[in-house]
């Protein structure tokens, strides 16, 4: 799931200076689970924003905004709106800003930040729980992710930052992610896993391979342009 | 005689560091480096402590070689990745300095730039196996150089962390991957150090127990509060705050310190913090 925030009103307002007509876009996917862009947030922006004097032509909460297809589909149905406005504010993830750009042509604001993947691909919400780093490290660390739950990614074992079980960063909310590695580990009886030296980790690997890249959507797309170039 | 060769004929060691200047005036920096000259055996120079941005540490240790002290080069995985990382530590011997100590460094939101993006590409364990890897004439990148450097390299730990045993556990693999030094976190309880010490007999590498000297009965309350690793005593705290010359009294209990932790270790690593002037007071008490 992509974990999203509601940018400061004001930022939102700021986009819009020197713009009156807006039309908005929500998402009933992960931006209505966050709260950050249902039926109800939307209604509640278009609320504020009137509140300011802009004119909101109309709005649309698509199922997922992140499908690219259904989002041309619902703003065709609403062309008219979409067309009198000057620029689509969209409550959403950056995929879904993404989306929506790529099927209309006007400015496309962001209304949100989009924070983590949060239990992505899984219905285990709450916390960060994996970077995609592509080289998971969860075997000698058991099955705590140090780069997630360490905020310096360490892979070798706690820093000396930690006081009490809580990181130096955000010690109010934030538990040392080796505290909690090291007393999984000991219950486990398996603290030998924190004497391996872990090698540097390949970078690399995070950058997703091009046979990834190369699916059939991507060739339909590829095909659509070479299309539209003849 | 090197800092290698003195810990290497078992003589009881003095460190003390000294932090560069938040800008290019380094007269001060000068002045501290004066004071500890003839009466420490090497200088740390500190690599942005506490993340706040300052004059390096390469350019300080290069600066204090040439008034005449032996440097010992910090070097923290926080501010440069590999590649960063591997250039200074050959810029650095090919500048004189035999001294390496491996950090992995605060993180950047507890310092005067918040918003930069912290890089620890390495840690203090992979950044140790790179110098290892230098001195047998190969970068992290499994590529040649052309003449390779040779260190004196440390690390550290915090004798006083709760629990310990981690610390201890990151201690093996440190010295795995090739640490000869350590510099503890500030200790104040000579019974917990000698108990670490025993724990870590087993490591053959040289311990220098780490000495924060106290400026007031408030900063060891902040201490205890903010730092990690740090545990100053209740008793200490009430005799800092009853003693009329605060100085004096930091003075006097940071050379009980050494005198009772001496036999336990190979060596001293005082962090004056602004307060060099009093070492030499510290180190004549201490009868060193």
């Amino acid at each position: 799931m992509l974990v999203s925030e509601l940018k400061p009103f004001e930022e939102i307002l700021g986009y819009l200076d020197g713009e009156n007509k807006v039309f908005i876009v929500g998402c009933k996917g992960c931006a209505e689970v966050c709260q950050t862009g249902g039926e109800a947030q939307v209604l509640e922006m278009k609320q504020k924003l009137e509140g300011k004097g802009k004119a909101v032509t109309g709005y649309t909460v698509v199922d997922f905004l992140c499908d690219r297809a259904l989002v041309k589909l619902r703003l065709k149905a609403r062309e008219a709106d979409v067309a009198a406005a000057d620029s689509l504010l969209v409550m959403t993830c950056g995929v879904g800003v993404q989306a929506t750009a790529a099927v209309v042509d006007k400015i496309t604001h962001p209304a949100c930040n989009t924070m983590n993947l949060g239990g992505v691909r899984g219905e285990w919400r709450g916390s960060e729980r994996c970077r995609e780093c592509g080289d998971c490290l969860l075997d000698v660390t058991g099955g705590i992710c140090p780069l997630t739950a360490c905020s310096k990614f360490l892979i070798n074992g706690p820093c000396g930052g930690a006081k009490s079980g809580k990181c130096e960063v955000e010690p109010d909310v934030r538990d040392c992610g080796w505290h909690l590695i090291y007393q999984r580990l000991k219950k486990l009886n398996r603290l030998d896993k924190m004497t391996e030296i872990v090698p540097p980790k390949a970078f690399s690997k995070m950058e997703p391979p091009k046979h990834l890249r190369s699916t059939i959507m991507w060739a339909l797309e590829q095909r659509e342009k070479e299309v539209a170039a003849r | 005689m090197s800092l290698k060769e003195k810990i290497a004929s078992s003589r009881f060691v003095i460190t003390a560091e000294v932090g560069p200047p938040k800008g290019v005036d380094i007269e001060e920096m000068k002045k501290n480096t004066e004071v500890l000259k003839g009466r420490v055996d090497a200088v740390n120079l500190t690599d942005q402590q506490s993340s706040v941005m300052r004059l390096g540490s390469l350019a300080g240790c290069h600066l204090l070689r040439q008034w005449g002290v032996e440097p010992v080069l910090q070097v923290t995985c926080r501010d440069r990745n590999r590649l960063a990382l591997q250039s200074d530590l050959l810029s650095a011997y090919v500048m004189g300095v035999e001294n390496v100590l491996c950090l992995t460094g605060d993180h950047v939101s507890l310092g005067d730039h918040p918003d930069a993006k912290p890089v620890f590409d390495l840690d203090s364990v992979s950044l140790l196996q790179a110098v290892k890897g230098l001195e047998q004439g190969r970068d992290l990148g499994g590529k040649e150089l052309k003449g390779s450097p040779r260190f004196f390299v440390g690390a550290t730990v915090a004798p006083g962390a709760d629990p310990l045993e981690p610390q201890i556990l990151k201690m093996e693999k440190k010295v795995k991957a090739g640490a000869q030094f350590f510099q503890t976190q500030a200790m104040y309880e000579p019974k917990q150090f000698e108990e670490f010490m025993k724990s870590v007999k087993h490591l053959n590498a040289a311990v220098l127990v780490g000495i924060v000297v106290l400026r007031s009965a408030a900063m060891a309350r902040f201490m205890n509060k903010n730092v990690a690793g740090i545990h100053v005593p209740d008793n200490l705290i009430e005799e800092m705050d009853k003693a009329e010359k605060k100085a004096a009294k930091g003075i006097e209990i940071a050379a009980r310190l050494i005198r009772e932790m001496r036999d336990m270790c190979q060596g001293v690593h005082i962090m004056a913090i602004g307060m060099e002037d009093r070492v030499p007071a510290i180190l004549d008490a201490a009868g060193m």
